[in-house]
């Protein structure tokens, strides 16, 4: 390799390094990500010309056109999309990305000679390919699961000794390649499709408030596989870049289960097996009450302070903007407004930031759970749009109940709460809320995005 | 035993460089606030795109008249782009979002 193109890679290798710490701070992340992307596209371009090989036109043609395709769909995507599909948006790229690892394993098993090659070549060969098929098709299921058209959580009995049974079975195989040195086209494509299998089993039983720690987690294994692809070039630049995403990642998906309180072992194997218990507990809890949208808009209307609580249901309905217009006009009246965000609201977490940032909501009005908690007192009015299980007293108060010890949102402290809902379903983790049956909370069911607009039209007429 | 040893000794460099490389990962991460998670994950999904370089060596190594070998990098190619133009689009316009208001 030309020294020049070594040079090339070890300024990339540092532009993702700074990039990814840039991205860290909400003051530098835009640049982060710009300096991260140069120098990917440096990486790109030294590789297709600093070289001394000889190429012949066709080749660089065909480069170029997959590049000029690639950037053309890529780009369209990315800028169409609506904000509220972002998470399986990420899925979706990121099982391109270990489609492309495991493609390239394919051609290398087919290049390198198998019968003579060391152990080490031909394991990081099978494992770039398993790896980049569970990738491509676990990140699949994920997308599919995330935009709704993949909609079973099969849970068969022993589903998970079934599973590690599976992936034990493909990494014998693949062991027995690798010791016997076995030139096979049969068991390459076996592994192959062993992977992908392995990648719809493997996300197919988890439920959808956990698809975002799945993402992130598969979005690690993509790193790892291109690390791994690094070590079959002996190219830094796709080692270094590979392992800072496995390991990152790791640690995302490790922040994100922590701010649900559950482990990363639970959310793979599912622990949520409460959903039997709905009905029936309702009983004890006492009524509900309900309320109408010109109610609860006089009640926000001479409230001093409200606090708006977004969440799943609100990205959902795709409410963004009608509730920026409802804090707009709550502040023109003289109230204080504010939103509390809870780390894991929407689907991902900070997915609600990005979502009211793109309605144009002030940075600064988003106030986060630890801050926030302490403000309940102080609020007239708590604003509930959507969410469920994070503002669940039982988390503090029911050691029986499966979010015991999951961080909340304090919304029982304020002095009057409405909650917007569809309806009494239970949230993601199947069970009550005996928020719902509080005497301060009154129920608003509807859809989100009508429900605001109802309020909006209401206090105007104040 | 012998052939732990000979892979360890052969294969240092590419060891040290894995084992730092998580340190940094893991360090650069640490303390992110959760307002940044999504778009941080969407950057860290686009920089997993750098296996297109290997993408793009397997065309540059390939014989213009193996036609399994072009198809199968063309492709892979393609699916890199994807990811790391996708990727790189999606995280710059969510954090386009992240402008205060003036």
């Amino acid at each position: 390799m030309s020294i020049i193109l070594s040079i090339i890679y070890l300024i990339a290798t540092v532009t993702f390094i700074v990039g990814l710490k840039k991205l860290g701070h909400p003051d530098t992340a835009k640049s982060g990500n710009l300096i991260a992307a140069g120098g990917m596209g440096l990486a790109i371009v030294g590789t297709i010309f600093v070289h001394d090989l000889e190429v012949p036109t066709l080749i660089y043609v065909l480069i170029g056109v997959a590049i000029l395709v690639g950037s053309i769909i890529g780009g369209l995507i990315a800028v169409k999309v609506e904000m509220t599909k972002m998470p399986e948006l990420v899925s979706l790229f990121n099982g391109f990305g270990g489609a492309s690892a495991a493609l390239i394993g394919i051609v290398e098993f087919g290049n390198a000679d198998i019968k003579a090659a060391s152990a080490s070549i031909v394991s990081t060969i099978l494992s770039a390919i398993i790896i980049g098929a569970i990738t491509f098709s676990g990140s699949l299921i994920a997308w599919g699961k995330l935009n709704g058209s993949v909609k079973s959580v099969i849970k068969i009995p022993q589903y998970n000794i079934v599973n590690n049974l599976f992936i034990i079975a493909i990494v014998a195989l693949g062991a027995y390649v690798v010791v016997g040195n076995i030139d096979s086209q049969i068991l390459l494509y076996l592994l192959l499709v062993g992977g992908l299998v392995y990648g719809i089993l493997f996300v197919l039983p988890i439920g959808g408030a956990d698809m975002p720690v799945v993402i992130s987690l598969l979005n690690s294994l993509t790193g790892i596989a291109a690390a791994i692809t690094g070590v079959l070039y002996n190219n830094m630049v796709m080692l270094v870049g590979g392992i800072l995403v496995g390991s990152a990642g790791i640690i995302l998906t490790v922040a994100m289960c922590k701010a649900m309180n559950r482990t990363l072992a639970s959310v793979i194997f599912g622990s949520f097996t409460a959903s039997g218990s709905v009905e029936g507990v309702n009983k004890t809890l006492g009524s509900i009450k309900s309320t109408t949208a010109s109610d609860s808009a006089i009640m926000m209307n001479y409230a001093s302070n409200v606090i708006i609580v977004p969440g799943y249901g609100l990205a959902v309905a795709q409410a963004q903007h009608v509730i920026h217009e409802l804090e707009e006009l709550l502040t023109d009246k003289g109230v204080n407004v504010k939103y509390a965000i809870h780390p894991v609201a929407g689907r991902m977490p900070g997915h609600m930031n990005v979502l009211l940032a793109e309605s144009n909501v002030e940075y600064n009005m988003l106030v986060e759970m630890d801050d926030i908690n302490p403000q309940f007192n102080n609020a007239d009015v708590v604003l509930v749009v959507g969410a469920n299980d994070v503002v669940n007293p039982a988390a503090h108060n029911d050691p029986s109940s499966p979010i015991y010890g999951m961080p909340i949102l304090d919304v029982e402290n304020a002095k009057h709460i409405i909650v917007n809902k569809r309806s009494m379903k239970a949230g993601y983790a199947g069970i009550e809320n005996e928020l719902f049956y509080n005497s301060k909370t009154a129920m608003l069911f509807g859809d989100a995005k009508a429900t605001l607009t109802d309020l909006v039209a209401e206090l105007k007429n104040m | 035993m012998n052939e732990l040893i000979e892979f360890i000794s052969n294969n240092l460099q590419i060891i040290y460089i894995v084992i730092l490389s998580i340190f940094v990962g893991v360090e650069i991460i640490k303390s992110i606030p959760a307002v940044l998670h999504t778009p941080l994950m969407s950057g860290a999904n686009a920089l997993s795109g750098v296996v297109i370089v290997g993408a793009i060596l397997v065309m540059l190594h390939s014989n213009p008249t193996d036609y399994v070998a072009l198809v199968l990098g063309f492709i892979a190619v393609v699916l890199g782009v994807l990811n790391v133009v996708g990727g790189f689009a999606v995280t710059n316009r969510m954090l386009d979002m992240f402008k205060k208001k003036k």
